[in-house]
């Protein structure tokens, strides 16, 4: 029953941040790109306010899934690199905090477009 | 002559509408489920490897949800669901690895640099320009502030 509630809380926090987006989309035609660095920022803004932590403790992978937990995890890494490393961790830990997500994304980017054929002749 | 006011009044009455409803129910209900494969699949990591901290598996589980999504774009699944979803598919980070995987895989005929390299970074550019920035902006925060 507890796990049913956990990912019911997922569910509805993640689908909440989704749907924000959408009427975002529907109301202004932002471009997706657009969306993406507004829903970045919006992950910096909450982490460096503290807020961050309080909804990941409540919806878990509803708030860290959405690209705001790309920009939580840059903002957090930053902090706390400018606290144990100083000014060069300040400057290095942003990055250091994404970098496995950013190699994968670029890593399997860079392959598959390798392997695959564009389909975009099929359309 | 219609006036200005009535002529944009009949524009607006017959544009087509975006179907309001239908998307957000779309985009909820996809980001929904995109987030609890999330969980589930940190969950799954928690299972195998028990003394894992909890900051290495986040790392895992955004790590295999960005493969998902490149390989579900590769395969072609993640456009069509996109075309259901709208942001449901966009928002999440399967959706960042899908704005980085698209224009490597469309773009592919005119050359490895200029195609996959290039363009990889239409969408995923202003991202990483804009997070760095605000790392950076955080960062001085964090060490002149605090």
């Amino acid at each position: 029953m507890e796990i049913f509630l956990t990912y019911l809380k997922v569910f509805a926090v993640g689908g909440l941040v989704c749907m924000l987006g959408q009427i975002l989309i529907n109301k202004t035609k932002m471009s997706s790109a657009r969306i993406l660095v507004l829903y970045m920022l919006l992950g910096v803004v909450l982490e460096v306010c503290g807020a961050f932590d309080y909804i990941k403790e409540f919806a878990g992978s509803g708030i860290t899934i959405p690209i705001t937990g790309f920009g939580s995890n840059v903002a957090k890494g930053a902090l706390e690199g400018a606290k144990a490393d100083g000014f060069l961790g300040a400057v290095a830990g942003g990055l250091r905090s994404v970098s496995a997500g950013l190699t994968v994304a670029i890593v399997c980017g860079f392959v598959f477009g390798l392997i695959s054929r564009s389909r975009s002749k099929k359309m | 002559m219609l006036e200005r006011k009535e002529y944009q009044k009949y524009v607006e009455d017959n544009s087509p509408k975006s179907p309001m409803t239908r998307t957000l129910f779309a985009a909820f209900v996809v980001g929904g489920i995109i987030c609890c494969i999330g969980e589930g699949i940190g969950d799954i990591i928690k299972l195998i490897f028990e003394d894992m901290p909890e900051k290495e598996v986040a790392i895992w589980e955004s790590c295999i949800m960005i493969f998902l999504g490149s390989f579900l774009t590769a395969i072609g699944v993640y456009d069509r669901l996109g075309r259901f979803a709208g942001g449901g598919s966009i928002i999440p980070i399967t959706g960042f690895a899908n704005s980085v995987t698209s224009p490597a895989i469309e773009y592919n005929r005119e050359g490895v640099f200029f195609g996959i390299c290039a363009k990889m970074f239409v969408i995923a550019g202003p991202i990483i320009v804009f997070s760095v920035a605000a790392s950076f902006l955080v960062g001085l925060i964090g060490y002149f502030c605090v």
